[in-house]
């Protein structure tokens, strides 16, 4: 029980509880969607997390389990007319499922060739999605106006999407920490740092590495189903966008990887400088800001890179050893 | 289906294929000495197209001319990327590499749709086309090719003839060994890159002779040269020109047996279980 005690947890789920709990009380749409996106980074960053930052495997290729997980959702609510519930449950199942159908495989290998395979495993999906007619092929899937009504109507399920992701992002921050903090974590973390030599110690590290990547492949497929109800269509450019993956990457490196608290600071600091870039209206040189937003980010992604690669928690830690009691 | 239309989809898939090879081969080469991913790659070669069609359309200058600029440019622009984004971060773990490469990539495409939007570009530049017993080739696509062998043959050339060339490959076996016989690893490394960009680009340039593109572009054909470059065996040079041929044969021959759209299917498959079952390529190279 100790161990639920630490207070860098406590400090992680106070932040997460004031960022969502402001639209709840204001009853306020617009800030809703707003925090739904950045909830959406924080559930994608911080699942990525659980690969990339504990066991140093660097995917590209997380959207995969997103847009698979999405697609069965959306697909039995559509066809099947299953409750919401049950199709977040089927998204998480399936991505769970395919971590570990892939996971055994593709997990033997090592930097840039894992980084390659999931580019390719996702570019693979994302095509065949396009082709698969059960799924729509490349017009996808229009949920009906009607199946919002059990919910009471569209502006009601919006809301109960939010309720559902604001629960998704406090059980990945409680399973991101319950990782780190277990034995499992513990054998994740010698494999980031010398997979060799923690199996030498006895880490099984095939069975260690491919839990981890199922475990941090079922919140995006929940999350998924969420995002594409909540939208209304599910396409295969959408569900499968390469780009996503790489911007939880950052989001990561951003807020420190292998900390609990890194991925969510990351995931809000990013949002709120993307919706920042996007809606000033400054110019350089005659070109408008919100046009080169990208140019931005790409630059400070490479000054973190370059300067800080422990990302702001880990700077942290590094710089003040005393945070290291607050800051998990 | 005839004999003839099989026939020509074959050559065209040889000529394209070996354009696509020369991008995978500056991909590979870059892996092959310095384990960098460079995923700036497509980017660049997105520059290749806008500067033959810029250059052509806006001067006039012939796109072969065009082309000599180009690669130039893409040498300078590689080494100027090195130096900034990736010698500090060359021996770190292979997260950093792979993401300053990808914010490179990201200030390139930031910048790019900026100044010429997204919209698609056409530089409408034709040779004409001959006509050999009902087989129709275009002669833009020949003179690639045509291209695409004498780059490779310059390259070998330069890898096994001069002295700048058996740096490179000195640094590429062993760069602490290297750096023990006097050499400058640095300036070696960042000419590789060089390189490697300059093959992107030539590529590019290349490209944009005979098919439209937008500055997002870049993106499918760097796919496309991670395809290659796994398929030939990453760092390895001629590999990747024969990988580039085959992958043109698949593109060629393939959308005359079924729907156009299952082709990349097949061919992501087919780099998943490449590397799944043999990393180091199937046509060798160094793993």
């Amino acid at each position: 029980m100790k161990k639920w005690l630490h207070p860098g947890l406590w400090l992680t789920l106070a932040i997460l509880l004031v960022i969502s709990i402001w639209p709840i009380l204001t009853r306020d749409a617009a800030l809703r969607e707003r925090t739904f996106t950045i909830l959406l980074a924080i559930v994608m960053a911080s699942s990525l997390n659980i690969i990339l930052g504990y066991t140093g495997y660097v995917s590209f290729g997380h959207v995969v389990f997103y847009g698979l997980g999405g697609y069965m959702g959306v697909y039995a609510i559509d066809k099947w007319g299953w409750p919401l519930p049950a199709g977040v449950l089927l998204g998480g199942l399936t991505a769970g499922l395919l971590a570990f159908l892939l996971g055994r495989a593709i997990l033997r290998l090592r930097g840039a060739y894992f980084a390659l395979v999931t580019i390719g495993i996702n570019e693979a999906m994302r095509t065949f999605v396009s082709n698969f007619q059960p799924f729509g092929a490349s017009t996808g899937i229009e949920l009906h106006f009607s199946v919002y009504k059990p919910y009471g109507g569209a502006a009601e399920a919006l809301w109960l999407t939010y309720y559902l992701v604001v629960a998704l992002s406090l059980i990945n921050i409680l399973l991101s920490y319950w990782v780190r903090q277990s034995k499992l974590g513990l054998g994740l973390m010698a494999i980031r740092e010398d997979e060799d030599a923690a199996e030498v110690m006895g880490v099984v590290a095939p069975q260690y590495k491919t839990l981890a990547y199922v475990l941090s492949a079922i919140l995006p497929g929940m999350l998924g189903v969420l995002f594409f109800f909540k939208n209304g269509t599910v396409e295969p450019k959408d569900a499968f966008r390469l780009h996503f993956s790489i911007e939880a990457i950052v989001m990561v490196m951003l807020g420190g990887q292998g900390t609990v608290l890194g991925p969510l600071v990351g995931a809000w600091g990013y949002q709120r400088l993307r919706g920042l870039l996007l809606t000033t209206n400054w110019k350089i040189a005659g070109l408008a800001i919100k046009d080169f937003q990208l140019v931005i980010a790409g630059i400070l992604l490479l000054l973190i890179v370059l300067f800080v690669p422990a990302g702001l928690v880990g700077w942290l830690q590094q710089k003040f050893s005393k945070l290291r009691r607050v800051l998990i | 289906m005839s004999l003839n239309t099989l026939l020509s989809s074959i050559i065209d898939g040889l000529l394209i294929g070996s354009v696509y090879g020369i991008a995978a081969m500056g991909l590979t080469l870059i892996w092959g000495v310095m384990h960098v991913i460079n995923l700036s790659h497509g980017p660049v070669m997105a520059l290749g197209m806008f500067g033959v069609y810029l250059l052509f359309t806006g001067l006039g200058l012939n796109p072969y001319l065009a082309l000599l600029l180009v690669a130039l440019l893409g040498l300078l622009l590689g080494i100027l990327i090195y130096f900034i984004a990736i010698q500090r971060v060359i021996d770190a773990p292979h997260l950093s590499t792979l993401l300053a490469t990808f914010s490179v990539n990201m200030i390139i495409i930031g910048l790019g749709t900026s100044i010429f939007s997204t919209s698609p570009r056409d530089t409408g530049f034709t040779l004409g086309r001959i006509v050999i017993g009902g087989i129709t080739i275009q002669n833009t696509r020949l003179v690639a090719a045509v291209i695409t062998l004498l780059v490779t043959g310059g390259l070998y050339l330069f890898l096994y003839r001069t002295r700048p060339g058996k740096y490179v490959r000195a640094v590429a076996n062993n760069r602490a060994a290297a750096e023990l016989m006097g050499i400058f690893s640095s300036r070696v490394l960042a000419l590789s890159f060089g390189i490697g960009t300059m093959l992107a680009s030539i590529a590019g340039g290349l490209i944009a002779t005979f098919f439209s593109f937008t500055i997002l572009s870049g993106s499918t054909y760097e796919l496309k040269s991670f395809i290659i470059g796994v398929l030939g065996g990453l760092g390895n040079p001629l590999g990747a020109l024969l990988g580039g041929v085959i992958l043109g044969l698949m593109e060629g021959i393939f959308p005359l047996f079924m729907t156009n759209t299952w082709v990349p299917v097949i061919e992501f498959v087919f780099f998943v279980l490449i590397l799944l079952i043999r990393p180091s390529g199937l046509l060798g190279g160094k793993s």
